[in-house]
């Protein structure tokens, strides 16, 4: 495994003492809220010292964030630094003086000191040189622990006292903590931003890797995929290979079948629940559809697997259609009866956001009905339906536990529905279950098609993006 | 001496007896249901449209009272009244435009020529086509000014062809008014127009129908003076080819486009004549408390 070498933070070790140390702070800066509320309070009273320009509570705020703010981001960092630099300062000299080189054997001799700290079951004897190491660990953290812990309260005591210090009529102290909030709401507001960017950036690296032993064009248009290597040299096996067409027409196939069953009935729904129904049928069904979206996909795949798969089959046998009995038909049938919510709620809900004026108008010039619906409602309502197609084909493309249950697992190179094919995500659900090796192309083929899945996704929202520019039609 | 005057009254109230405060009570509906009998000349020599003993609810309420009028040929009548009288409701059952509001039941009779319009065998997809409307705000549709117009020609299957269905677009933006601003742009949205603009689209957009008779439900109440005084113009205009009904809020604009005004007061209408009498001679006491700027 050459890949762990993550060296992850004992959990026992070092944060159990930081629990009581930001109770702490936490309770410091209440204490200075409440030190700056009366402090502000006192001022208002003194007749000469003029209007408070922020009520009481905004100066009691701002003495608490200071006291509180700065103490736990040191807390934090220190937190994140301390445990590598503990280490290398513990292993000083171990390694050389074992004679080892090879990273991945230093990895190794790390672990072992980690588990005699954190007091683990050590697999083999305990070597004193290693031992030497890991009671000097537990005294450096100790040292360590001490001395956050001062800084930390300093900080906290600094700045509650700086603040407490400046407290006076004139400082702005509710614009300096709106300041601080807005700040606090920018990081949330980005914080989905950096995860999404370190999940592709993850794949990414991964996929390189990849590509450093697969070219590139075999796999994009390699009609084979048969991901199995043989592990050791002299092992019997296949050598792999790792063309992505016939599964990435696999995923196309399904949800292009799913997408058949679910954009027609899900809109259909949605115009006849938003433009027809009388409005307790609407009350009742609309919930009854979106439970669809609750169900389990697992349980989808029973269904798909147990039920539709096997009817389709012995339909097939009717009829001397040859069927498989795992095969891309029953996997998007159910698929696409598993997405129509996903269509027909959203859509239901841009048709009734059509301002209610555009029908009139409709009606008053003579149109009928459908006549307003064809072709007032609906290009109106275009960038909504097409949001909730688009939505509906990601949950398609992604969807992978239906397909393991009814689609099963041959890659097979077939527009043929009654065929068994598979898709990215079934794939990459194979490839990583298991023991993997890292320097395997077999392993790393997954992430290959999680970019190439990440990929086709992005492309199709901005296709989408496109199309709702070019047509939508603006009411408002 | 208003608060001496007060308190005599209040002291006549409470010597009063109780049979005699019952025999008030009952004149007091007797001058009420008097007083909803229309004062004026509701009905006309060459009627377009005939409405008689209308009445409209609303679930439990009753929004409409026993109206009858008449609408005459190529004149403009005008509907005034205060907030919530009934007058929007009243102007939408003459093309059954509350059929679309859940609720609403209308009895009596409304006639467009011959037509019984709440006959239960009449489409009410051809008489929208032959009694146009146009909206309190502007709804221009999201479409090409061009699309806008054709519309309803294009439903209606007027046409055989585009050159015709062109002209149909050019001559009923030219009626409207709005050709000289516009013809260059046709391709351009609809909602892309000023306020004033887009009304005399959506006004053009009627007459593209053919329509006999346009209601225009307060079509100026979303515009500025001087896109008002540009669809008053037309509405002047358009009485030639057209009869108009008008509802609005604004007195002087009833009196500067109409010919007729009828009155509306919580349902009923009190009181139909000519623009010119009802404005300086008007007969029924709330009609007058009305137009002198008492209430409304």
């Amino acid at each position: 495994m050459q890949r762990n070498e993550a060296i992850r933070p004992s959990i026992d070790g070092t944060h159990m003492s930081s629990a009581p140390l930001i109770t702490l702070v936490l309770i410091l800066s209440s204490l200075a809220y409440w030190l700056g509320r009366r402090r502000a309070f006192a001022l208002a009273r003194r007749p000469s010292a003029g209007k408070l320009h922020s009520r009481p509570g905004y100066y009691g705020v701002l003495t608490g964030l200071w006291c509180g703010l700065p103490a736990l981001v040191i807390v934090a960092v220190w937190q994140m630094a301390a445990d590598p630099l503990l280490t290398r300062m513990a292993m000083d000299g171990v390694a050389a003086a074992k004679g080892v080189v090879n990273p991945d054997q230093i990895n190794l001799l790390v672990n072992d000191m980690r588990n005699l700290v954190a007091g683990n079951v050590v697999a083999h004897e305990v070597d004193p040189l290693i031992q030497a190491a890991a009671d000097r660990y537990l005294g450096l953290q100790r040292i360590s622990n001490l001395a956050l812990a001062t800084a930390a309260l300093t900080a906290a005591l600094v700045g509650a006292y700086l603040i407490l210090a400046r407290i006076r009529p004139a400082l702005r102290a509710r614009n300096q903590v709106e300041r601080v909030i807005e700040i606090i709401l920018t990081l949330c507001s980005t914080f989905a931003v950096f995860i999404t960017i370190g999940i592709v950036l993850s794949v990414l690296f991964e996929s390189i890797r990849f590509f450093q032993q697969i070219p590139l064009a075999d796999f994009l248009f390699g009609l084979k995929w048969s991901p199995q290597m043989a592990i050791r040299a002299d092992q019997a096996g296949s050598s792999g290979s790792f063309g992505a067409i016939p599964v990435l027409t696999g995923t196309f196939l399904i949800s292009g079948i799913a997408m058949a069953i679910a954009v027609p009935f899900g809109l259909m729904s949605a115009i006849y629940l938003s433009e027809y129904a009388g409005s307790t049928f609407r009350a009742t069904v609309k919930p009854l559809l979106e439970i669809l979206a609750g169900v389990p996909t697992v349980v989808y795949g029973f269904f798909a697997a147990l039920v539709v798969a096997p009817a389709i089959r012995d339909l097939g046998a009717l009829t001397g259609l040859p069927v498989a009995s795992e095969s891309a038909l029953a996997a998007g049938l159910v698929m696409g009866i598993m997405i129509i919510p996903f269509v027909s709620s959203l859509s239901d809900d841009v048709i009734n956001a059509v301002p209610q004026s555009l029908r009139d108008g409709s009606y008053g010039l003579g149109a009928t009905k459908s006549e307003t619906i064809k072709l007032v409602i609906l290009p109106a309502a275009l960038p909504g339906i097409v949001g909730s197609i688009l939505l509906a084909v990601s949950r398609a493309i992604g969807e992978t536990m239906i397909v393991v249950m009814a689609a099963g697992l041959a890659a097979n190179l077939t527009f043929n529905p009654l065929q068994a094919v598979t898709t990215v995500t079934v794939q990459i659900v194979t490839l990583l279950v298991g023991d993997q090796e890292f320097d395997s192309p077999k392993t790393l083929a997954a992430f290959a098609l999680g970019m190439l899945l990440f990929v086709v996704t992005l492309a199709l929202n901005v296709i989408a993006l496109y199309v709702v520019r070019k047509y939508r039609e603006e009411y408002e | 001496m208003a608060a001496v005057l007060d308190t005599v009254v209040d002291m006549r109230d409470v010597v009063m007896e109780k049979n005699e405060a019952d025999a008030v009570a009952a004149k007091a509906r007797k001058v009420d249901r008097d007083e909803r009998r229309t004062v004026g000349l509701p009905f006309v020599e060459e009627p377009r449209m005939i409405c008689r003993e209308v009445n409209v609810y609303y679930g439990d309420k009753h929004a409409i009272r026993n109206v009858s009028i008449d609408v005459g040929k190529n004149e403009v009548l005008a509907m005034i009244g205060p907030s919530g009288c009934g007058k929007s409701t009243f102007l939408r059952c003459l093309n059954r435009m509350n059929d679309t509001v859940a609720g609403c039941r209308v009895t009596g009779e409304i006639f467009l020529d011959d037509l019984n319009i709440y006959d239960r065998k009449v489409d009410v997809v051809p008489l929208r086509a032959q009694v146009g409307m146009v909206f309190q705000k502007p709804n221009p549709f999201p479409k090409s000014i061009f699309d806008n117009v054709a519309y309803g020609p294009k439903i209606h299957g007027l046409v055989n062809s585009k050159s015709e269905l062109q002209d149909i677009v050019e001559s009923s933006l030219k009626k409207a008014g709005l050709w000289n601003e516009v013809s260059d742009r046709l391709d351009q949205p609809g909602t892309g127009l000023s306020g004033g603009q887009q009304q005399r689209l959506c006004i053009a957009r009627a007459i593209a129908v053919r329509p006999e008779v346009i209601l225009m439900d307060e079509p100026c109440s979303a515009l500025d003076p001087i896109a008002t005084a540009t669809v008053e113009d037309l509405i002047t205009e358009l009485k030639e080819q057209y009869t108009i009904v008008i509802v609005t809020h604004n007195m002087q604009q009833a009196a500067r486009v109409s010919q007729r005004t009828a009155y509306f007061h919580l349902g009923d209408l009190v009181e139909v004549g000519s623009t010119d009498r009802i404005f300086t001679n008007p007969r029924h006491q709330l009609t007058e408390d009305y137009i002198t700027g008492r209430f409304g």
